[in-house]
């Protein structure tokens, strides 16, 4: 856990009280809704479809229990007793009111919580691996880098009026759990030959209507320059990024029309000016932010102990949980526990008020008080002791976490769509529910091995489409929704923008279409072992057009 | 950005004004009264952009307790204005789907609007 400090607690209290000033103004007619707009964007509050909608700010995806009970507090007493955890390790509540935001915002504040920065042209939530400090593969912790940036992007003045909003995402191990690639500036921790670490700086990743994924512009930058390069890449965006025009503002777009080497150069230009000044790290300070993300205090345990091989032996339903759920720690004896928030029938990433309770309970009892909040909007709990996973096992299924469908064609990402979302064309909830009722066969599923299906209810794409093994993005033709369908995307290390298979299809054919898809994957691949992945690598996207085509 | 009230408003059949109550977000509909209701059957429907336009300028005047308000489109059934459109379906009767704690309150089925089996 990160233990903030006096700085932080103060800031995000003036904030409250600075905010019920402002909401009062409103109610009483003291400020017009152009003049006030800004003021709640600012803390994260949106007007959606039906109500306002309050995006909280989850840094690096890590929570307390404490946090977690708070947040259910919120969705008990201010909203409809439930929430929804976004693909930016955020967590949304989509009926909160006005009035009544204050409140909540008042009641976040006493667990350090707060909407800042999650709407706006600004510095948004740092995102990093949700394994972040446990993952086997890790080099170090990347939280620690992620935390130094949201130290000194908070509020700054310089950079609260970007041309557009600014995603920096933060990863360290081999294999990217964080989709480094589709983010405005990504860093990737490496060991060089030498032994010593250094960040990979990527730029101009993004999706929406147009999709980059990120290019290298420094290979290998030395740690103690990771901020005065970001502050670097964030003023060449600031004064080159354009105004004129909202979907042309991005940094994608900059990197992509001005070329990733002359960008670099802008950068390296810049950066040489301000390297060695007031932003270069000095390990006193890395230490002392590293000091306050505390770890628990491990026992000395061997893997696989004796209770955990019976138990898997004799119980067939946590044999296959542990299967499809429970992965490697970085500690002998311990292990990191995914709960699927993705159970038949159930909107992807929507956690109630009870299952909140339950989890914080289950955290404080299994996992040093700690969870974690995943991209693809799933929770972990990131110490468990190996014997305890039986035991921990019944308590998840109990509340409906447990579904073993973790990487599974099942686990899906989806954005909320026209069911709440002001800017959407088209329903994605919807849609992912349904799917996961066709592939509701989990024997099944895991026979197809890992496919993630991402969807998406607009061209901005919260739910990822474009990095989908299967995309699916959600159009609006003459009143009608249509469906957009991609395959081979992918956010991990090997990041790919999918391929579009066709036409939109209506909306009562899309999950056909996903049915034929994969049928035909099942036909094509050449051994049971190929994933989804390697076979449209192998095969190419035509013998999936056509079967899709063919059929209608 | 241009103001709703300096936009032509080209008309094609039955129309509302729609708008989120300020103070907690809620779909309400301006009635003929020139007071709004939660109750799309008791908004004032009218036919004309003279009429519309009429109907916006008397909303707009009450924004201090309204937000955004526009033209919506609306069908006549059973003598009764229904959302004209599904984005217009999903503001007056909620998610398509079930909440999580509120199973009783989903306006109406997913398949009604023809996704899915």
């Amino acid at each position: 856990m990160y233990v903030h400090d006096e700085f932080d607690r103060t800031l995000i209290a003036e904030r409250v009280e600075e905010f019920r000033d402002q909401v009062g103004r409103r109610l009483s007619g003291e400020l017009t809704e152009d003049e006030f707009k800004p003021l709640r964007l600012q803390n994260g509050v949106y007007l959606q479809l039906h109500a306002y909608m309050l995006r909280i700010s989850i840094p690096y995806g890590t929570l307390s229990s404490a946090q977690l009970r708070m947040l259910a507090h919120v969705a008990r007493r201010y909203d409809r007793g439930y929430g929804h955890f976004t693909t930016r390790q955020n967590l949304q509540f989509n009926w909160i009111k006005l009035a009544e935001l204050p409140d909540a915002m008042a009641d976040l504040a006493r667990v350090g919580m707060h909407g800042m920065q999650t709407s706006g042209n600004n510095v948004r939530n740092v995102t990093t691996d949700q394994w972040a400090g446990v993952a086997p593969d890790e080099i170090e912790d990347p939280r620690i880098w992620a935390e130094v940036i949201r130290q000194h992007v908070t509020l700054h003045p310089e950079f609260s009026f970007m041309p557009r909003k600014f995603k920096i995402a933060v990863g360290a191990a081999g294999h990217d759990r964080a989709a480094l690639r589709i983010h405005d500036l990504a860093l990737q921790l490496h060991r060089n030959g030498a032994g010593e670490s250094g960040f990979e700086v990527m730029v101009g990743g993004g999706l929406g209507r147009t999709p980059f994924l990120a290019k290298t512009i420094k290979p290998f930058l030395p740690k103690r320059d990771a901020l005065s390069y970001v502050e670097a890449v964030l003023r060449v965006y600031n004064q080159y990024g354009r105004r004129d025009n909202i979907y042309k503002a991005r940094i994608k777009i900059l990197v992509h029309e001005l070329g990733a080497e002359a960008f670099a150069r802008e950068v390296e230009q810049e950066w040489q000016a301000i390297k060695d000044g007031a932003l270069a790290l000095d390990p006193a300070t890395i230490a002392e932010i590293a000091a306050r993300f505390r770890y628990p205090a491990y026992e000395r345990l061997a893997d696989e102990p004796i209770e955990l091989k019976k138990a898997r032996a004799a119980d067939r339903p946590f044999d296959t949980w542990h299967g499809n759920s429970v992965a490697r720690h970085r500690m002998p004896g311990y292990a990191i526990v995914t709960l699927s928030l993705k159970p038949e029938g159930g909107a992807p990433g929507d956690a109630t008020a009870a299952q909140m309770d339950a989890i914080a309970d289950l955290a404080d009892r299994y996992s040093a008080g700690e969870i974690r909040v995943g991209h693809e909007q799933n929770l972990v709990l990131p110490h468990v002791r190996q014997h305890d996973l039986h035991d921990l096992w019944r308590a998840l299924d109990a509340i409906g976490v447990a579904t073993p469908n973790v990487g599974l064609v099942s686990d899906i990402i989806a954005c909320p769509g026209l069911d709440y979302c002001s800017l959407a064309n088209a329903r994605a909830i919807p849609v992912a529910q349904e799917l996961t009722r066709r592939f509701r066969d989990l024997g099944l599923a895991r026979s197809l091995g890992r496919l993630h299906i991402n969807i998406s209810g607009c061209i901005n794409a919260c739910g990822h489409h474009h990095v989908g093994h299967i995309g699916i993005l959600g159009v609006e033709k003459n009143g009608e929704e249509y469906y957009q369908l991609s395959i081979g995307g992918r956010a991990d290390e090997n990041a790919e923008l999918g391929a579009l298979l066709g036409p939109a299809v209506p909306s009562g054919e899309v999950v056909d279409v996903v049915e034929d898809i994969v049928a035909a994957y099942v036909e094509l691949r050449e051994r049971p072992g190929e994933i989804f992945l390697d076979t449209v690598k192998r095969v190419g996207i035509e013998p999936f057009k056509e079967r899709v085509h063919a059929a209608r | 950005m241009t103001s709703p009230l300096q936009k032509k408003l080209k008309i094609a059949g039955p129309v509302v004004v729609t708008a989120n109550r300020l103070a907690d977000g809620a779909v309400i509909y301006r009635t003929a009264g020139e007071q709004w209701t939660t109750d799309l059957a008791a908004a004032a429907v009218v036919t004309t952009s003279e009429a519309a336009k009429a109907l916006l300028t008397g909303a707009a005047a009450d924004l201090v307790r309204i937000v955004d308000p526009y033209v919506a489109p609306v069908e006549l059934a059973d003598g009764g204005p229904r959302p004209g459109n599904l984005r217009e379906r999903i503001r007056a009767a909620g998610p398509t789907f079930p909440l999580p704690t509120q199973p009783e309150a989903n306006g109406f089925a997913a398949r009604d609007l023809h996704v899915c089996a």
